[in-house]
């Protein structure tokens, strides 16, 4: 007993942890079928329908439901993955080419450590978020780590060998450099007025929720939220921007020699960047799990209201994912040079534009209020 | 019907290559890597290989390798009676066999100098523009996919799918139809056929509109194609392009309307023609053509003749009814010899080509009499097509590679024979 309250505080961290990291994996095999059953409806099909586990699959009605649905699949997909014959192909540089897939999965797993998800009240009254680490610079951690994620691809290209993911793995690392930049400027403009000087939370994202109580950031920031949301489509190589992995002429790009659990690995990560990206950019301009833009929280205290916010956060991350997946079964592919000049000639101007802009606002409305 | 001749230079062939060596031959910054794409490779199509030279993202040579798919179609022609080649040119371009079965049987027909009826001419009308269709919703869809929209693949080829329903009604088979016979069509249309059509037709153009709302006005596809692989008037004409391909590059040539067939000439319809030559323009072609080819079609059923589906006069020709053979000793011996000996087309060559979905498709017959061509050479559109590939994309980036072999839709079992 008194190991164990002795240990709990260590202990507990790691089992918070670990059901973190279980129900975020169980999100990104999620939003694969989301992907599928989306694409699906999109382009007039049914989509996965047949996988049906052994007890489960044979409840009556319901059973037949999460089959139709294709609850089952990712179950079937995972399996998949991990029984296939493992090849490396006899001209990669072994050792980078094992690395990649982990290089890519693991910054968007360490991501999730500083993005909140919900908030409660303590025993004091003081609403406090629900995340594992409440760390200040909370978004300074998520650019920094999620553009690790470039490495996994560009290593996965050179690590390979082979002209195909070779290209691909160019293009990433030139489409990710250009989108960088604008994406952090877009960001400035956000922080300089949820984290003024002198406010409690700095760049702690639960602060830049909290401020949003009156208004949601995206509404009168849109600048910021338009440009943002371009280059988190660019940062997570999806359509129209899947310069990496642009499958018509670089046949499946950065990961052409991959198979198997290791092409499980980069799959789950483009859906966990997905996931992370959401999950950004609904707590920075869609008011996180604040109801409505002019109607905040109104979730009340207790475990209910904990549970509450943590839901209506989640139905917010949704459907930005039905978004990235809406977009990508509707939009034609950029061609590489036209998503160069898209980030250098109009996105990078527009957002140092717009930081201006936004410094002098708040220089004349602080001088004003002075 | 009064044809009209047009001036077509086909250029110097001299000339033609050493602008084309010339124009590879561009200052060039560092090393180039050789990068072959196919025969195996998603943009390819089937079965083309390009042996290209990128300087960077950027094609400075592109070498097109063909034959991968060579069966010796026209070779095996020779060995056979010309009703037993129809199933051979199904496989030619097998995205519109309906189209090759009957440009094939006129083209022996025009040796033989038979004319068929009205009905088995609009059966065959019929068979072209269906079978133009079906290429163009799959050029269409497959271009949207290159250009990475692949829900309007999907959209095109559901439509595509209720075709080949119509097909198998028709013909038995739902891909390879190997409907015409020589004289005549294998059997008559099936009742309310027409109205089944008919029923298509007016379900396609919704779904064309569709693909005009997601591609058309569409900007990042306007960006990929507009002013992407253009082809100038006299390159298409002097490298021989034809069919859609041709057209989008100024020039007014449709054998439907220059050299009318089967009638052709009694139908109201328009020939679309491009301005620029470039991708976006031949997308536009295709998108039209459907269009005009569903005009055709509701024209055609609107007058639906009565009468015979084969020459019923050409006893040399077309096997008789299978109910007079068992009746009748003449027929009986007709039928023997036909099945045995085949058609029987006297000696002489001939030339003819038919407008189909990817351009002029020709067959060149030589007989020395009897049911088996001496010779027979088929003029493949895709071939001709693809011959303008090496001057094309040298200088295009290598994601256009994809969007120019989509626009130029060609297929490969017509290209290789």
């Amino acid at each position: 007993m008194e190991l164990l309250n002795t240990s709990l505080p260590y202990l507990l961290p790691i089992v918070y942890a670990v059901a973190m990291i279980s129900v975020f994996m169980g999100l990104c095999a999620y939003s694969v079928l989301a992907e599928r059953k989306v694409s699906g409806w999109i382009q007039g099909r049914v989509g996965p329908n047949r996988t049906r586990l052994p007890l489960l699959g044979h409840i009556p009605i319901l059973g037949n439901l999460m089959t139709g649905l294709g609850l089952f699949q990712p179950a079937a997909d995972g399996l998949k993955f991990l029984f296939k014959e493992e090849i490396t192909p006899g001209h990669v540089r072994k050792s980078y080419y094992y690395l990649a897939p982990i290089v890519a999965l693991a910054p968007a797993l360490t991501t999730m450590v500083v993005v909140p998800f919900g908030r409660y009240v303590d025993a004091d009254g003081v609403m406090q978020p629900l995340v594992l680490a409440n760390v200040d610079l909370g978004m300074l951690i998520v650019l920094a780590i999620s553009s690790l994620g470039v490495y996994g691809i560009v290593l996965a290209g050179w690590a390979s060998n082979s002209k195909y993911p070779f290209l691909g793995g160019i293009r990433a690392s030139a489409q990710m450099i250009s989108f960088e930049l604008s994406m952090g400027l877009a960001l400035l403009p956000v922080f300089m007025w949820a984290a003024a000087p002198g406010s409690e939370y700095g760049m702690s994202l639960f602060g830049v929720v909290q401020s949003q109580q009156s208004a949601w950031l995206g509404l009168w920031q849109p600048l910021s939220a338009l440009i943002f949301l371009v280059a988190l489509f660019a940062e997570t190589n999806r359509l129209p921007f899947d310069m990496a992995e642009s499958e018509t002429d670089l046949v499946g790009g950065f990961h052409t020699e991959y198979g198997a659990f290791k092409f499980g690995l980069f799959f789950v990560a483009e859906y966990a960047h997905i996931i992370i990206g959401s999950a950004v950019f609904v707590l920075l301009f869609a008011g996180g799990w604040n109801f409505l833009p002019w109607l905040a929280d109104p979730w009340g205290d207790g475990l209910i209201g904990a549970l509450l916010s943590v839901g209506w956060f989640m139905a917010k991350v949704f459907f930005m994912i039905f978004f990235f997946i809406w977009m990508r079964w509707t939009l034609p592919r950029f061609r590489y040079d036209q998503v160069m000049s898209l980030g250098w000639k109009i996105l990078l101007p527009v957002a140092v534009g717009n930081l201006v802009l936004n410094t002098f606002i708040i220089a004349i409305y602080d001088t004003l209020t002075r | 019907m009064a044809t009209t001749t047009k001036e077509i230079s086909i250029g110097d062939l001299g000339a033609r290559s050493s602008e084309a060596t010339h124009h590879s031959a561009t200052e060039l910054q560092g090393e180039t890597m050789a990068l072959n794409v196919g025969p195996s490779h998603p943009t390819t199509h089937g079965v083309l290989r390009l042996k290209m030279e990128l300087d960077g993202d950027v094609v400075k040579r592109c070498e097109p390798v063909l034959g991968y798919l060579h069966r010796g179609d026209e070779k095996i022609a020779e060995n056979m009676t010309y009703n037993q080649f129809v199933p051979y040119t199904d496989r030619l371009d097998y995205l519109a066999p309906l189209a090759n079965n009957v440009a094939y049987a006129m083209a022996v027909e025009k040796l033989a100098a038979l004319e068929v009826p009205e009905r088995c001419q609009a059966i065959r009308v019929l068979c072209s523009e269906l079978a133009r269709i079906s290429s163009h919703l799959l050029g269409v869809g497959v271009y949207g996919m290159d250009a990475g929209a692949w829900t309007v693949f999907m959209y095109t080829f559901t439509e595509r799918e209720k075709l080949y329903t119509l097909f198998e009604e028709l013909t038995g088979a739902r891909f390879t139809t190997s409907y015409t016979r020589i004289g005549g069509v294998a059997r008559d249309i099936p009742d309310g056929w027409l109205g089944r059509v008919l029923e298509f037709c007016k379900g396609v153009l919704p779904v064309l509109d569709q693909v005009d709302k997601l591609l058309t006005r569409n900007r990042i596809f306007m960006d990929r194609t507009v002013g992407v692989g253009v082809i100038s008037k006299e390159d298409a004409i002097s490298y021989g392009l034809t069919g859609p391909n041709l057209r989008a590059c100024g020039v007014d040539l449709d054998l439907r309307k220059d050299k009318p067939y089967l009638g052709y000439d009694k139908f109201d319809f328009e020939v679309p023609v491009g301005t620029n030559g470039d991708c976006y323009d031949r997308y536009l072609m295709r998108a039209e053509e459907v269009r005009q080819s569903v005009a055709i079609i509701r024209q055609c059923i609107d007058k639906f003749p009565e009468g015979s589906y084969y020459a019923e006069d050409a006893k040399k020709i077309f096997a008789p009814q299978k109910s007079k053979v068992l009746t009748s000793m003449e027929e009986l011996i007709q039928n023997f010899m036909i099945v045995t000996e085949g058609p029987q087309v006297p000696a002489g060559e001939v030339y003819f080509e038919a407008e189909n979905p990817k351009g002029a498709l020709g067959f060149f017959i030589v007989s020395k009499g009897g049911g088996v061509p001496y010779r027979l050479k088929i003029r493949g559109p895709s071939f001709c097509n693809l011959s303008i590939l090496d001057k094309l994309i040298p200088g295009h980036f290598l994601t256009d590679i994809t969007v120019i072999l989509g626009s130029l839709d060609f297929v490969m079992g017509e290209c290789d024979r």
